[in-house]
């Protein structure tokens, strides 16, 4: 009886469509990055700049992330409320202000120290100790 | 715990365990994109990884988050054969996973490229080798369940224990993903 009513409850969470809709769009995401990247290194000059290609990467794998976290993990298909939905949206938060704010704070302080060894020679010199 | 309100507290209580190993994660993941051009001289992640390789491991993690995901579904519909044969087979992906894993990090020490080298390896090595860490976890994990799936067969208990193992398998892929993009194809460049 208890499974029952279990099976019931977890009736909606997923279906063999969302498992293999996910899978297969998980792997069309996976291939398009790597071609990318793929067809970069393996071309002589190059085929776009940096510039462009790390946020391509970064775009496909978010919206794998979407695809994974609403088809394999079935987030956004619980009965209110939402306290999954509410604690995965505060550790994105907390992801974003950890990875963002350590790489700003980073690069900051690089510019401000002169981290290049050229700077840091071209410094030295200014001095006029060596 | 038998009624289905205890069952959804369990498990919301397992997804809060998740999102704080999420982190963790963007912690290591913050300490590697700060480090990633102090490579002290030595090789950066153009000459060291081979791309092909990882695509293989890729494939394989998400292959088993797949069949991890049928296990569930025929968990729900209470064939027990069913869910010991997807769940050998995700154990199966997981351990070929594992063993390419290890076999990257035995070449590259090999080669001297360990985590001693300079701050991109050391922060390579602690990224990656705390996703390898949790996958070993889920690997004994998944023995245990099919052990006791075996034996007790798909009792509440069992079902709501295989429902908390295959959201973090799942997981482990969705952070698998940005270690790919973000470590190897960004690193490829």
């Amino acid at each position: 009886m208890t499974r029952v009513i279990y099976a019931k409850h977890e009736a909606g969470q997923g279906s063999l469509r969302t498992y293999v809709s996910g899978f297969i769009l998980s792997i069309i995401l996976t291939l398009t990055a790597f071609a990318f990247v793929y067809l970069h290194v393996h071309s002589e000059h190059g085929t776009f700049s940096h510039h462009l290609l790390i946020p391509l990467i970064v775009v496909l794998a978010v919206a794998q992330l979407f695809v994974q976290l609403r088809f394999f993990l079935h987030v956004g298909r619980e009965s209110k409320p939402r306290w999954n939905l509410m604690a995965l949206i505060f550790a994105v938060i907390v992801v974003l202000i950890v990875v963002i704010g350590s790489l700003w704070i980073m690069s900051n302080l690089n510019y401000r120290m002169m981290s290049s060894p050229q700077l840091i020679n071209k410094y030295l010199k200014s001095q006029g100790d060596l | 715990m038998s009624d289905p309100e205890a069952e959804s507290k369990a498990l919301t209580g397992f997804w809060i365990y998740l999102m704080t190993d999420c982190v963790l994660f963007a912690s290591l993941f913050a300490t590697f994109a700060v480090l990633r051009n102090n490579t002290y001289g030595g090789p950066g992640g153009d000459e060291l990884f081979s791309l092909p390789f990882v695509l293989t491991e890729t494939l394989i993690l998400l292959t088993s988050s797949f069949t991890c995901g049928l296990g569930m579904l025929s968990a729900r519909m209470g064939s027990k054969k069913q869910v010991l044969f997807w769940f050998a087979l995700t154990f199966l992906l997981g351990v070929a996973f594992l063993g390419l894993e290890l076999s990257e990090f035995h070449r590259l020490a090999a080669e001297g490229n360990n985590w001693r080298r300079s701050g991109f390896l050391s922060a390579f090595f602690t990224l990656v080798s705390t996703h390898g860490l949790h996958i070993t976890a889920g690997l004994l994990w998944m023995a245990v369940m099919m052990y006791k799936t075996a034996r007790r067969g798909l009792t509440t208990g069992n079902v709501r224990k295989l429902t908390m193992l295959s959201l973090f398998w799942h997981f482990l892929d969705v952070v698998w993903i940005f270690i790919f993009s973000i470590v190897y194809l960004i690193g490829a460049l």
